[in-house]
């Protein structure tokens, strides 16, 4: 009886159709597994390279001719201040210019212009942003080659991707929200600190996290401010001269010894351990802040 | 139009209202009478809600809306230019469609109004207004015991009287409602109802429906608005309710009102 059912449902082409819904997604997903079987085969491959060369030395030495007791303390400080710096700098502005964009420029002229703007702003390769930070805040300004101007530059080369997405935070918030503040009296400025901000900050935080780890792994912009590769002292204030993780990467990567080459593949994994970390706490600050909002 | 000018909360004098450079309504003249109920009815997109949002300024709030022409709250023109809109809307209280409460607890949305037009309250005063509005807008007793919940702990009828709750405690002049009841059961229908009869007394109450029988049943003056050839949104007629429905003097209203139209 139900076999009878079924097969009376059978349309013509029915079974064309369901190969089709199977071979779909199959075909889709292709993408996305070359990209986590080239991903998995990097991991692989600084794993099986660099494992071995993991130890405290990493953090806690200067670079060194000696490739049993170099490390890359003076990098990771470098590269803890600028970006650390940077995103003090970008993640406010950021903020700002997207409830400026959003919230009282509202779909005007300007805000079409500058959302055009700032979208072509992210495509611009990093290595131009060094350029600018080396010829307008290094010279220019007179900051010199030193952690404020790297600071300045990485939170310039974050500022577009951050915004985009503090922009969509903004817009994710529902209107209904915002036009039952605004009939009860609300300011602009009220609407934004009372509505807008507790929904849109976690996703606000999680693009600042997402610059941050952009930041972190950027070496051509610092390249061009720095210039330095080989830094045996720490960073002691905003005018010091500096060198960041990847660099200091491309510097061993660069050598002929096969010791510095594996050190390079132990210091990628220090950085994708920071990298992963500073997702995972972005992960778990987004998950507090939004249940925060959600019960307030 | 429907009133003497001395009762007149609300006087609208030729507005248009233009999106993006097209005419949405023309030629509005209408009044509003004090402590009365009027129903602005009308087919879908005959501009009902751009008139309600014209009179409390929301239309500011729109990308490409324009709006000409004069309303007059208590005699002052809302659109002439050393009026702050956000004044305006926290004497015209406003309702929408979709219940939408504020993602927090009952009592903080009540207060919200309170707090952002910068009532200086202490505890228990604002814990009095906050229960009067809710008092009046017929919730109270289903959430007394529970005014810290989440607002959306609540039924869609409950948040819908939870936002008049929210647009009474600011104490408004006028209160408007865009389609109040439109997604609601009709139990939860008939208590709005009953709370905005109870209620007229003290406001001046202006209800956008697409429900006939809404207005015939809920209202004192009913406008009736219709799309021209060019689709621009005018009023044809206005009246008290029950001459608007028992006698109408408009061809089109009568075709509106007993279902050939609209």
């Amino acid at each position: 009886m139900g076999d009878k059912v079924l097969s009376s449902l059978q349309r013509r082409g029915a079974g064309k159709r369901r190969i089709y819904e199977t071979l779909l997604p199959l075909l889709l997903s292709f993408g996305l597994f070359i990209a986590i079987a080239v991903l998995v085969s990097l991991l692989l491959t600084v794993v099986t390279t660099g494992a071995h060369r993991l130890s405290w030395n990493l953090i806690t030495q200067y670079p060194s001719a000696n490739p049993a007791e170099a490390g890359m303390r003076s990098a990771i400080l470098g590269s803890v201040f600028t970006v650390g710096l940077a995103a003090a700098i970008c993640i406010p502005l950021s903020i700002a210019t997207a409830l400026y964009l959003e919230e009282y420029a509202r779909g005007g002229k300007i805000s079409q212009i500058l959302s055009y703007n700032i979208a072509n702003l992210a495509g611009v390769p990093s290595i131009i942003f060094g350029v600018v930070g080396l010829g307008f805040l290094a010279y220019g300004l007179g900051m010199g080659r030193t952690i404020i101007t790297g600071a300045f530059t990485l939170a310039i080369l974050i500022l577009p991707l951050v915004t985009v997405v503090c922009v969509e935070a903004v817009r994710a918030v529902p209107p209904d929200l915002k036009y039952g503040a605004y009939a009860l009296g609300a300011t602009t400025l009220q609407m934004i600190r009372r509505i807008v901000l507790p929904r849109a900050l976690p996703m606000m935080l999680t693009g600042g996290i997402l610059g941050i780890g952009r930041a972190l792994g950027e070496a051509a912009p610092i390249l061009v401010v720095s210039g330095l590769l080989f830094i045996r002292e720490d960073p002691t204030s905003l005018f010091s001269r500096f060198t960041v993780m990847p660099l200091q990467l491309y510097n061993w990567i660069s050598r002929p010894q096969q010791a510095f080459i594996e050190l390079s593949s132990a210091g990628i994994i220090a950085l994708l351990l920071i990298l992963f970390s500073l997702n995972l706490s972005a992960i778990v600050l987004r998950e507090y802040l939004t249940r925060r909002a959600m019960e307030a | 139009m429907v009133s003497g000018p001395n009762s007149d909360v609300l006087k609208v004098e030729s507005l248009a209202v233009t999106y993006w450079g097209k005419p949405a309504i023309q030629d509005i003249n209408i009044s509003f009478t004090r402590r009365e109920i009027t129903a602005i009815i009308g087919p879908s997109g005959c501009g009902k809600s751009t008139l309600l949002r014209s009179i409390n300024r929301m239309n500011d709030l729109i990308p490409g809306a324009r709006v000409y022409g004069k309303i007059y709250f208590n005699g002052v023109d809302i659109y002439s230019d050393d009026i702050d809109p956000v004044l305006i809307r926290s004497r015209i209280g406003m309702v929408f469609q979709r219940p939408n409460p504020f993602p927090f607890g009952i009592f903080d949305n009540v207060a919200f109004g309170l707090r952002v037009n910068g009532f200086k309250l202490s505890k228990s005063e604002l814990y009095d207004k906050v229960k009067d509005a809710l008092i009046k807008a017929a919730l109270w007793d289903e959430v007394k015991d529970r005014l810290n919940d989440h607002a959306y702990s609540l039924s869609g009828g409950q948040q819908q009287r939870l936002c008049i709750a929210r647009a009474l405690a600011v104490d408004p002049d006028v209160l408007l409602l865009d389609e109040p009841t439109v997604s609601l059961d009709p139990i939860s229908t008939a208590k709005i109802e009953s709370l905005l009869r109870s209620i007229k007394n003290e406001y001046t109450i202006v209800i956008v429906t697409h429900n006939m029988l809404q207005a015939a049943r809920a209202s004192d003056y009913t406008v009736v608005m219709m799309p021209d050839e060019n689709m621009v949104g005018r009023i044809i007629e206005a009246g008290p309710t029950k001459e608007i429905f028992t006698n109408p003097r408009d061809k089109r209203t009568e075709d509106y009102i007993s279902g050939r139209i609209g």
